[in-house]
């Protein structure tokens, strides 16, 4: 009886691997058999002990993470994380401990990531995730602010001088087959009234060889995907992608359900970040804000009011800490993503409210 | 038809000069007639096209910069910096090993041992090796012929067993090193087993997986023969339940599951080791599997004659069974164990960087955009060499045991 009750607890256990196997090899679609897995775990992680507890006996954060994104995540060679999505690692890491470099990166594929979080083996997942309603709900997720505002985005030859919807009239753009790409594609041409002509195709890979040889005017998929396919490309200098969003791809940090602190401390540290571009406060100039009479200013460095105290950190400037190691939002993104970077990617929508983007963090107060 | 009669008796009458010149043996073997002519010319053709698209991108196209700059990064992953002297003494400890192992026993290992030795001097002449890793190459070729002065100066009757024995003080001693030990601000002090990475961790993972399933695997080949029920029940049951699973579902098991099961509040279990675990409870079914081959090619006379001498079932087993049914597998375990070295690739699917991770994140650096075939074809040649000495190894053991002669 015992041993038939062990085999059924492998088979359990196995079919569950092979739920979560198949889920990654799958489209979004097979979402719900890991959410099936994720449940089943959930009761035996009763959390007593909160998260900052936690990583403060711990003496570093762990960090959910990518390896192998170009410019969001990746080692340097000298062994060294790096990269937009493990600079908001750092920030969190320096706000808590006052040392950006108290962190451990965990790298995670893509359904992998949601399963460590829940296991406890992970305090915050950044890892280019999608804010969406199923994983804020089903998955037991909270969205941080997001920090890349994504978007399914389009890829030309620099030469064609292609910079708008309407120039891909009678365009022929290469995409996959059976995704939402495809279906984004053909709505927003529907509805800006540009006529093009789609090559399908079953995997990125074929896509973007195809582009590259030739076969299409432009290829499409999300903006952060195509600047690391980008350097696929026999010479990545020749392509540009075009300031033009298909679709909306909120990227930005999770966390567990049920930890309000922690979730708080996430949010707070993001939105220090753009809050302090707003001031323009940066980790070079950081130091002569010190004894600056602005209010808002004032709060944000810890000056007066307390703040870092009420998101339970002892360290009255832990927002200094973040600025002067890791600098305000423009320094983060332009130090992994922009012009000085092989990527120059636009800013579009990750700029600030006051420039024309949507990054419009609630005030200190 | 005709030609394939004729080939014996034409080569017999051949005079002997002809026998045996490079255009005779042309003549033979790849123009005997129209139609082998013409395959040969196609051939060529198809050969050198290759080749040269091949070698073109290798030396006009290919940015073969990456692989310097990174270098430290593929071999060590991100043991720090700091402390590499470590692996470096590692390094060193093995060419003493070496050196001593040639004097030991020099019969049987002599010709492993030249070419060992041979290694440094050869890396040496890598021409991207900073004067550090050079002079540091220079010690362990140094270190070899110490460890041969030394352990002459010995005197030792069972050459064989010390052999064994510093073998086994070698590997803790290695182990230590890579691990240290004490404080952090200490003279060694401890890295993690997941900062261990690149062709370092590729390579430990191979060894531990292959040195700790092996011995499982034979004890899971015995289980299956034995008498006993329990025991051949519970081996069966593991070794049919293991093949019948992937490798990479042991992985993601071991690496996101296993933390859901322990008890709240038990403390980590390091990534590295449950990948190791993982591979090794994998490989030992596989080994199981083979060895049961050799088990039952074993004749029945063998068996009753040791029973006729009065061996106990364990005497038989190790004096008797084992070592003609081991020696008759060799071949098929080899085979399983440089399938194994490239199966620890798989660790990089679970965020681990091994060799394999390595590449991965190397081609995302934004310095080294573009340069995937470089990579890749680098760590492709670091897999070749290693899982060729193996097999290369192998026959010579093979050769030396008489396998396949009885």
């Amino acid at each position: 009886m015992k041993g038939m009750r062990k085999l059924k607890k492998a088979g359990m256990i196995l079919s569950m691997v092979v739920g979560m196997i198949i889920a990654a090899c799958m489209s979004p679609a097979a979402g719900p058999e890991v959410v099936e897995s994720d449940e089943a775990a959930a009761p035996a992680m009763q959390e007593v002990q909160s998260t900052l507890s936690i990583v403060q006996e711990r003496g570093k954060l762990v960090c959910i993470g990518n390896a192998q994104l170009p410019g969001f995540g990746f080692l340097d060679s000298e062994g060294n994380f790096s990269g937009f999505d493990v600079d908001y690692c750092r920030a969190i890491a320096a706000a808590i401990f006052g040392d950006a470099n108290a962190l451990e990166v965990r790298p995670a594929t893509a359904k992998e990531r949601f399963t460590i979080l829940s296991s406890g083996e992970g305090d915050v997942i950044i890892r280019n995730t999608t804010w969406t309603m199923s994983r804020d709900t089903d998955l037991g997720m909270n969205f941080g602010p997001t920090t890349f505002y994504d978007g399914q985005g389009l890829m030309v030859r620099k030469e064609s001088g292609v910079a708008t919807l309407q120039d891909l009239q009678g365009a022929s753009v290469c995409v996959v087959t059976g995704t939402t790409t495809e279906l984004n594609l053909a709505d927003q041409f529907a509805a800006a009234g540009v006529d093009y002509e789609a090559v399908v195709f079953e995997d990125f890979d074929q896509s973007f060889t195809a582009y590259d040889e030739g076969r299409c005017d432009a290829v499409t998929t999300d903006k952060s995907s195509l600047v690391s396919r980008q350097t696929t490309l026999t010479v990545p200098a020749d392509h540009v992608i075009i300031n033009v969003t298909l679709s909306k791809e909120p990227l930005g940090p999770a966390v567990r359900h049920g930890d309000d602190q922690w979730f708080d401390i996430v949010n707070w540290v993001v939105y220090a970040t753009m809050l302090a571009e707003e001031h323009g406060i940066s980790s070079q100039n950081v130091d002569s804000f010190m004894d600056s009479n602005d209010p808002n200013i004032r709060k944000l460095l810890g000056l007066e009011g307390d703040f870092c105290a009420k998101i339970g950190l002892s360290n009255a400037g832990c927002f200094v800490d973040v600025i002067k190691q890791l600098g305000n939002y423009a320094e983060i993104y332009d130090r992994n993503l922009g012009p000085d970077t092989v990527f120059d990617l636009p800013r579009g929508l990750n700029s600030l409210y006051t420039d024309g983007g949507i990054l419009y963090a609630p005030p200190i107060r | 038809m005709t030609t394939a009669a004729g080939t014996p008796s034409d080569r017999s009458v051949l005079p002997v000069t002809e026998r045996y010149t490079v255009l005779g043996w042309l003549r033979r073997n790849l123009f005997s007639d129209l139609f082998n002519s013409l395959l040969t010319i196609v051939a060529i053709g198809f050969v050198i096209f290759i080749a040269r698209l091949l070698l073109r991108w290798a030396f006009v196209n290919a940015e073969w910069g990456v692989i310097p700059a990174n270098f430290n990064l593929i071999m060590r992953g991100q043991y720090p910096s700091a402390e590499a002297w470590r692996l470096w003494l590692i390094i060193h400890l093995l060419g003493a090993v070496v050196g001593m192992m040639w004097r030991l026993i020099s019969g049987q290992f002599s010709g492993a041992a030249r070419v060992l030795v041979a290694i440094p001097f050869v890396l040496m002449l890598i021409p991207f090796f900073a004067m550090e890793t050079r002079l540091n190459l220079l010690i362990t070729a140094a270190a070899s012929g110490v460890g041969y002065l030394f352990a002459g100066s010995l005197y030792i009757q069972r050459r064989g067993r010390a052999t064994a024995y510093l073998l086994l003080v070698y590997l803790v001693v290695m182990l230590i090193l890579l691990r240290g030990a004490g404080a952090d601000e200490g003279l060694m002090p401890p890295v993690q087993p997941i900062l261990w990475g690149g062709l370092l961790l590729s390579l430990l993972l191979a060894f531990f997986g292959i040195t700790l399933s092996f011995p499982l695997g034979v004890l899971l080949a015995l289980g299956r023969q034995s008498k006993l029920p329990a025991i051949r029940v519970i081996s069966v049951v593991y070794i049919e339940f293991i093949r019948g699973v992937p490798l990479i579902s042991l992985l993601f098991m071991g690496q996101v599951m296993l933390q859901l099961f322990l008890p709240d509040g038990f403390p980590l279990v390091d990534r590295v080791l449950r990948a190791l675990v993982a591979i090794t409870l994998f490989s030992a079914a596989y080994t199981a599997e083979n060895v049961r081959g050799g088990l039952q090619s074993i004749s029945r006379g063998q068996y009753e004659a040791a029973q006729a001498l009065g061996l106990s079932t364990f005497q038989s087993t190790i004096h008797i069974i084992l070592p003609q049914a081991l020696r008759a597998v060799i071949p098929v375990l080899v085979g399983q164990f440089i399938s194994l070295f490239k199966d620890t690739t798989l660790v990089a699917l679970v965020g681990i960087f091994d060799l394999l991770g390595i590449a991965r994140t190397i081609i995302a650096n934004p310095d080294w955009l573009g340069t995937q075939p470089e990579v890749f074809a680098f760590i492709a040649v670091l897999f070749w060499i290693f899982s060729y000495s193996m097999s290369y190894a192998s026959r010579r053991i093979e050769q030396r045991l008489g396998v396949g002669e009885r």
